[in-house]
């Protein structure tokens, strides 16, 4: 073996590398939690676990530069270093038996949080007493839609999703008779109605809307928020431009409830940005709220909804319970009760689509058991030990 | 001599454990156990008047030892039935204590005006309340997290003097020269008085005497009825509600539909009369009385709560906290001299302060009726017990006394800890929906809260490493060794505790919350500290550290703890912030430095080291 092939090798199976690691694990995850408070739950996940660089600014301006190592790169390490060191320091005895076991553990554990990272979903559900919904919708992503509502049987819908109108393409859709221009993009923003006696503010983005509400509505763009309880609520002005030329520009955003509409080519057309929606093959509908305090204070005794599910092909229908620690699970997706609203009336389901569910359940099944079995093997030796050392001190005494 | 002098040890100490049972009872004619144990409605949960009494007593001024301005010792219950019957001269008992000298200034008072320099009375912060209001709704729009320390002393103070007059508002209308009298004319009244109000709304010739005599009465009553801190009158026992109870004022208010007084209400002002007049002899029957029409329907409750002030008499937290002191004064003492009697004393000490322990969590447990760690207090009192258990063990197997000093030290810090916690209000509170599960409370969190005792007990062996070892000539190699392998045993065990914890934590996530693991900071804190006695346990097997680097890294075990512990409810983020808590940040980063210092002290070059000729054989 050469030098450089040996040096390369020691230096991926040491346990200077590995201590080294857990080190930076530490640092990582101990600086990640501080940033929660700036960034939230989520920002922190996306910028220091499931990256390989943090990232910071070069002073003054807006270039990216890796300045600690994230969470791929120490726990892709980790794993090399983990698998290297088994294939070339350790033999299996079973006096290691125990290493090897939570060592397993972690391997799977490491890959579990790398499949979780990369396919765990999550949704919100919120429901109004009596409400039924067959969707859920995305805490963070957003979509135009453009809506031939025609046919009063259904409707047809096409779904632009944020990043394409964040890019201002111009977009094209067989099914639509026009092209969606985005002519500009907001992330957040707010909207307040145009008043006559104040002029917008110097902060307002250019007017740009030359049809329906968009007209009399300022858009003042605001900061990206990271915040666990707040959410960004992008505005955009699209401009819809048929063969025969420009149908006007709408201002979109998801601040605007009610969809807007208009006649072209013998149809009617709904235009409305919206939280990005996820349809599954079932409905759920809220049949009562309850919201129980501890009698003599405003301390939560318990949240409950009461759900009715309704798959759509008429397999299933029935009544569930949803509260504090008993979730439903349903067709691979857990709903849980994570809040509540308009005066105990409504009802929000965090939806969590996580298939690698099982893996940390068997890897830390494997790890405590190694845990364990190697700690108990090391008490064993210790009392021997003892007991053999208290017969030699007794006898010491003794002589 | 040898075996003896520990068990007259023993035997003094059980003396001093049991002193409040002979002692505590108030030498008084009234029955003052009697009325403590009387059970009332506050914060969701059931509890004695003596409890109410004592937490009460414990957020106003920190203690609950109280005097009259005279200088009359007086029981908590019976500062209670001053505050609660004789407002006037518990206006006068000073219990706030106000120290931050912009607050005093506020009031317009100096600390020589205050008892200790510090506590003052309602009569002497009364004339400038409206100025403290103003200051509070100022503090109050800005973030508890955010507020300086005046701003927060506003808002404590506040608050504790709305609670003070919530506890006046209870029973019966404070201002009140002769209750009986005065509800004798209010149900007199009550006919006349409808029919004068009707009369004026209908625009006729009323009695105007009658009317402003049932409106003024009614609108105490209903002040009484939206203040009144106590619940006392038992819901009827046709509800299906159990805990619907209510305040005196609301069955006040109701005698203008029934026409009668509540016998609640009426016993209430029964003893109201008779502790004001000084006749014992009444009050203690209607105490009596009053006790018996609770009795079939709650005398489980009465079970407890009857309890519940024993054990608040017992205070077996604050006498196990004393004899934590002795148990590690005795043990470092064992290492100059008379090892064997004053090692023995500090084991026998340390076992019963840990068995009286065990018996206040085990009161606590079933009082509640949940496992042992519900709140930041309680996780206190449980890391205590925990890491006080395993030193015992040590202690057993090893006999050399290093078990007890580590014991005495972390016991005597932990119940400290608790005690501050404490300061916030009764530490049986209500579990938050989130948390409403015995079966994860009882597994993630007690096992998790061990792995904090362990990780601890390494980190204060270490600490007793350095501090010996620097500073005394009583460090030998052998004893090095010894201390090298309890080290590495004890992480051994803090890293199987904290990572089965964790990981049942990630399984109560995933079975409530749908995700096995969510980067929430609590269970960061947990994941920081399986990655830091994992690297320790690293370290050593890889011959990176010796005995002296083993007890630096797990002197730095302290400040990971700390953090998980701590540090993250300080965040204010997250799913699992239960904490709630501010003023200890800087607690917490005093103690980081002092464990920064002691690890510098590690590091220290050989020559520093008073105990080197001793270790030079074993390193």
């Amino acid at each position: 073996m050469s030098d450089l092939r040996r040096s390369f090798l020691d230096f991926f199976v040491s346990l200077k590398l590995t201590i080294a690691l857990l080190a930076l694990s530490i640092i990582l995850v101990f600086w990640a939690t501080l940033a929660q408070v700036r960034l939230g739950v989520w920002g922190v996940q996306e910028e220091f676990f499931r990256t390989f660089f943090v990232l910071g600014r070069l002073p003054g301006t807006d270039i990216p530069v890796p300045i600690f190592p994230g969470g791929y790169f120490l726990g892709g390490l980790l794993l090399i270093n983990l698998l290297a060191a088994h294939t070339q320091r350790f033999r299996f005895t079973w006096r290691k038996s125990g290493i090897f076991l939570t060592h397993a553990g972690l391997i799977l554990l490491l890959i579990g949080e790398l499949l979780a990272g990369l396919l765990q979903q999550d949704f919100q559900m919120r429901l109004d007493e009596g409400q039924t919904k067959d969707y859920s919708e995305s805490f963070r992503s957003n979509e135009l839609v453009v809506i031939d509502a025609s046919n009063p049987e259904w409707d047809e819908v096409v779904a632009i999703p944020e990043a394409l109108l964040a890019r201002q393409k111009e977009l094209q859709h067989p099914r639509l008779p026009f092209r969606v221009v985005p002519k500009a993009y907001y992330p957040n923003a707010n909207l307040t109605m145009k008043d006559p006696a104040k002029p917008a503010g110097a902060s307002a983005a250019p007017a740009l809307a030359s049809r329906d509400i968009g007209e009399r509505v300022d858009v003042t763009p605001l900061p990206i928020t990271y915040r666990d309880n707040e959410r960004n609520l992008p505005s955009a002005f699209v401009e819809l431009i048929g063969p025969e030329g420009s149908l006007g520009t709408w201002l979109v955003s998801t601040m605007m409830i009610q969809p807007q509409s208009f006649d072209y080519a013998g149809k009617t057309w709904r235009l409305q940005m919206r939280f990005a929606r996820e349809h599954k093959p079932f409905a759920l509908t809220l049949l009562d709220f309850s919201h129980d305090r501890y009698p003599g204070t405003e301390i939560p005794k318990n949240f409950s909804s009461r759900v009715r599910i309704q798959a759509e092909d008429g397999s299933e229908d029935r009544e569930v319970l949803i509260y504090m620690n008993n979730p439903l699970r349903y067709q691979g997706l857990t709903f849980y009760q994570a809040g509540f609203d308009n005066n105990d009336r409504t009802t929000v389901f965090q939806v969590v689509r996580n298939p690698s569910w099982v893996l940390p359940y068997v890897a830390c099944t494997l790890m405590t058991l190694g845990l364990l079995i190697q700690f108990s093997i090391h008490l064993v030796a210790f009392v021997r030990r003892r007991s053999t050392g208290g017969a030699a001190n007794a006898s010491a005494k003794a002589a | 001599m040898k075996r003896l002098l520990p068990l007259l040890a023993l035997a003094l100490a059980v003396a001093y454990v049991a002193t409040p049972f002979f002692r505590g009872k108030p030498r008084s004619e009234f029955d003052i156990e009697g009325f403590g144990n009387l059970p009332v409605l506050v914060n969701g949960r059931l509890k004695p008047m003596d409890t109410v009494a004592r937490t009460s007593l414990l957020m106003f001024q920190g203690r609950q030892n109280i005097s009259t301005p005279s200088g009359e010792r007086l029981h908590p219950t019976e500062w209670l039935l001053d505050v609660l019957f004789r407002a006037d001269l518990a206006d006068r008992y000073q219990h706030f204590e106000v120290v931050h000298p912009d607050v005093l200034a506020l009031f317009q008072i100096k600390e020589e005006d205050g008892a200790g320099k510090k506590r003052f009375s309602y009569a002497q912060l009364s004339p400038r309340l409206a100025e403290l209001d103003r200051q509070a709704q100022l503090a109050g729009q800005i973030e508890a997290q955010l507020r300086n320390p005046f701003q927060k002393a506003v808002v404590d103070l506040r608050e504790h003097l709305v609670l003070y007059n919530r506890l006046k508002q209870s029973l019966i209308p404070p201002d009140s020269k002769d209750v009986l009298a005065d509800y004798q004319a209010w149900v007199q009244g009550i006919d006349a008085g409808v029919a004068a109000v009707r009369a004026r709304e209908q625009k006729q010739p009323f009695d105007e005497a009658a009317a402003n005599a049932i409106l003024t009465t009614g609108q105490k009553f209903e002040f009484m009825a939206n203040m009144g801190y106590l619940l006392t009158v038992t819901p009827p026992a046709s509800t299906a509600d159990e805990n619907a109870w209510k305040p005196v004022g609301a069955v006040l208010l109701e005698t203008i539909q029934t026409r009668q007084l509540h016998p609640t209400a009426m016993a209430f002002a029964g003893l109201a009369v008779s502790w004001r007049m000084g006749q014992p002899e009444q009050f203690n029957t209607i105490v009596k009385l009053y006790r018996a029409t609770l009795e079939p329907r709650y005398t489980e409750r009465l079970v407890k709560s009857d309890f519940e002030t024993r054990f608040n008499t017992a205070a077996p937290f604050y006498h196990a906290t004393v004899l934590y002191v002795i148990v590690f004064l005795l043990a470092v003492f064992s290492w100059l001299f008379f090892p064997q009697t004053l090692g023995r004393s500090a084991l026998y000490l340390m076992a019963l302060a840990w068995l009286l322990t065990t018996a206040g969590i085990a009161t606590r447990m079933w009082l509640e009726g949940r496992p042992p760690v519900t709140n930041l207090y309680s996780s206190a009192l449980f890391v205590g017990w925990g890491t006080v258990g395993l030193c015992v063990i040590l202690e057993v197997l090893y006999r050399n006394a290093l078990g007890s000093a580590a014991g005495g030290v972390v016991g005597f810090c932990t119940l400290i800890i608790a005690h501050y916690l404490s300061l916030s209000g009764d530490t049986l509170e209500m579990m938050r929906a989130v948390l409403d599960s015995n079966f994860w409370l009882a597994t993630h969190v007690v096992i998790v809260t061990i792995g904090y005792s362990a990780t601890y007990l390494a980190g204060f062996l270490g600490l007793i490493y350095v501090f010996r070892g620097l500073f005394t000539r009583s460090l030998d190699a052998r004893t090095a060794d010894t201390m090298n392998r309890m080290v590495y045993g004890i992480i051994c065990f803090a890293t199987l505790f904290s990572f089965a914890g964790t990981v049942l934590g990630g399984i109560w996530a995933d079975q409530s919350w749908g995700r096995f693991w969510g980067w929430d900071p609590k269970e960061n804190g947990a994941l920081i500290i399986v990655l830091w006695n994992a690297l320790i346990l690293h370290a050593r097997w890889g011959g990176l550290v010796r005995t002296r680097g083993l007890m630096a890294l797990a002197i730095f075990g302290n400040i990971v703890t700390s953090w998980s512990w701590f540090g993250t409810n300080m965040l204010g983020i997250g799913l699992h912030s239960y904490g709630f808590m501010d003023a200890a940040f800087y607690a917490l980063l005093g103690f980081a430095l002092t464990q920064l210092a002691a690890i510098g002290l590690a590091n220290l070059p050989d020559r520093f080291w008073r105990s080197r000729p001793l270790l030079a054989g074993g390193r």
